[in-house]
């Protein structure tokens, strides 16, 4: 056997597992599906008037808040798999697959495409539960192609600031320290309003905001309109290109630290 | 803790208990730190990012700093739920209960007890979000007499929040399972007119969740103090649906309490 091939089969079998799991107990899948079909519905649903405001010239509220909500699960699907993986090292099961795999990348690796098979499956949800409820596209089949790939620069990025984060404190008690940073990127982008009609501080922070690049590309997208689109894959790439060295060296640690 | 009546040692015995809910939430920066700093984070994104909001015709203020700052208070009593719920099913994790049950300790003293440490930290909460506020540049349109109604209404609803919390405590026993809690109260939260006045919400459906959702009456109780001055049915509403939360999830925790001392 290739080393390839084993590091193929490690990743497949650590994938499997963490799937067997959601399989076996589908309220593991619920917080990750459950919260942004909620935001949806309380921020389109419930500031739909917002979109009336002088200055909002986005063609429609729901999709404007649509697309915030899929970077949203985005990136909480690639934080949410740290749970995973804090679990497994309280129980000490991430310890052995370690001393099990040749290289250890691959575990990780491994829940990385566990994770992106649960995310692929909350945005269909999502998008199906907004297409029912009335949203509207306006761009075309490339144009969602492009908002997809940028979820998934967003959930890699996310995934591997996770996988450093639980390999460095190796336990789920560290998830707020994961959820914190990333709520507070998430929210101090133009969530509600376009950037022009925000006020206060929020203005400021939202301009060096590398978040604001990515939702605002990403609904130009929606709109049919891409706008700023290689910028926001620079931000993201460049987020997670930072980030996998992150990851890399929280793994470092963690076998260092036996 | 051998019936759930009220016995003549109960102001000693609720006491003890609350001394010693006091104490052990003081000794947790866990349980008062984040109820303290989320809200106001989320208070000072909402009031900067939804600022543009009362340029909408109808807005009820100018200020949309001042019409976001019952949402701090009602999400800090939503924290109350954990609070006091998790503590109590710590308790019976740990075997505390067992063993406070072979004492003569009464039901309600445990119940009372256990809601005070949820008060003080209602009491932290209430004057950080009013200070944070006010700095901030809102006022209280009822003026200074409006500001003890204001902490009166809050703690009301912690304490009716807070057991809601003691009451899955006692039905289920489970740490997890009032942490599962926390979600379905911030969804109630969301759903409510808590960020947008019920006449401006556009979509009819959301409109009537949020008309049936008794939050969206607890935050316009607050809100009318803060924004209207004095709102008579505003008041009556939010006074009355923190009180009926209240006598229906202590009695639902009396109730369990009262099951749980029959298995125990």
């Amino acid at each position: 056997m290739s080393r390839r091939s084993r590091y193929l089969s490690v990743v497949r079998t650590v994938a499997w597992r963490n799937l067997h799991m959601v399989v076996r107990a589908p309220a593991l899948l619920l917080p990750p599906l459950v919260f942004p079909l909620f935001f949806y519905m309380a921020f389109a649903g419930g500031l739909s008037s917002v979109g009336e405001l002088p200055g909002f010239s986005y063609y429609n509220y729901d999709a404007f808040q649509f697309v915030f909500v899929l970077l949203q699960s985005a990136a909480f699907g690639g934080v949410f798999i740290g749970f995973s993986i804090g679990a497994d090292f309280d129980s000490g099961f991430t310890r052995r697959l370690f001393l099990a795999a040749g290289d250890r990348s691959a575990v990780i690796a491994g829940f990385g495409v566990a994770a992106i098979v649960r995310a692929a499956l909350v945005w269909a949800v999502v998008f199906a539960v907004a297409l029912a409820t009335g949203m509207k596209i306006g761009g075309d089949g490339v144009d969602l192609l492009g908002l997809l790939a940028l979820a998934v620069v967003v959930f890699i990025a996310a995934f591997l600031f996770a996988a450093g984060m639980m390999t460095r404190l190796r336990t789920l008690q560290a998830a707020p320290a994961m959820q914190l940073p990333l709520f507070m990127i998430l929210m101090t982008a133009p969530v509600y309003v376009p950037r022009g009609l925000l006020q206060g501080w929020i203005a400021s922070v939202s301009q060096v905001n590398p978040f604001t690049a990515i939702i605002e590309a990403g609904r130009s997208l929606m709109a049919g309109g891409p706008f700023h689109v290689l910028l926001a894959f620079a931000c993201g790439a460049g987020l997670a290109a930072l980030l996998s060295i992150f990851a890399l060296r929280g793994l470092r640690k963690a076998e260092a630290a036996g | 803790m051998s019936d759930v009546t009220v016995s003549a040692a109960f102001p000693q015995q609720a006491r003890y208990l609350a001394w010693r809910s006091v104490i052990r939430t003081m000794r947790q920066p866990i349980v008062i730190v984040p109820p303290l700093v989320f809200p106001l984070f989320l208070l000072a994104i909402n009031s900067s990012g939804l600022g543009a909001a009362t340029d909408i015709p109808g807005f009820p203020t100018t200020s949309y700093l001042a019409f976001a700052l019952a949402f701090p208070f009602m999400q800090g009593a939503i924290f109350s739920t954990n609070t006091a719920g998790t503590n109590v099913a710590q308790d019976i994790d740990t075997g505390f209960f067992n063993r406070l049950s072979l004492t003569p300790m009464s039901g309600p003293s445990l119940l009372v007890g256990q809601l005070t440490g949820v008060l003080l930290i209602g009491t932290l909460q209430a004057v950080a979000f009013l200070a944070a506020g006010l700095a901030a540049g809102a006022s209280i349109a009822a003026g200074p007499l409006g500001v003890p109604v204001l902490f009166a209404l809050s703690l009301l609803i912690a304490a009716a929040f807070g057991a809601i919390g003691l009451f899955a405590a006692l039905r289920t026993g489970s740490s997890e399972a009032v942490q599962g809690l926390f979600p379905l109260m911030f969804i109630l939260l969301f759903l409510s007119s808590a960020t947008m006045p019920r006449d401006l919400i556009a979509h009819e459906w959301y409109r009537t969740v949020a008309t049936i959702n008794p939050v969206s009456y607890l935050i316009e109780g607050l809100r009318s103090l803060i924004i209207t001055g004095w709102d008579a049915e505003a008041l009556a509403l939010g006074f009355g649906a923190a009180a009926a939360i209240f006598v229906v999830a202590l009695v639902g925790a009396t109730l369990a309490l009262r099951e749980r001392m029959v298995r125990t």
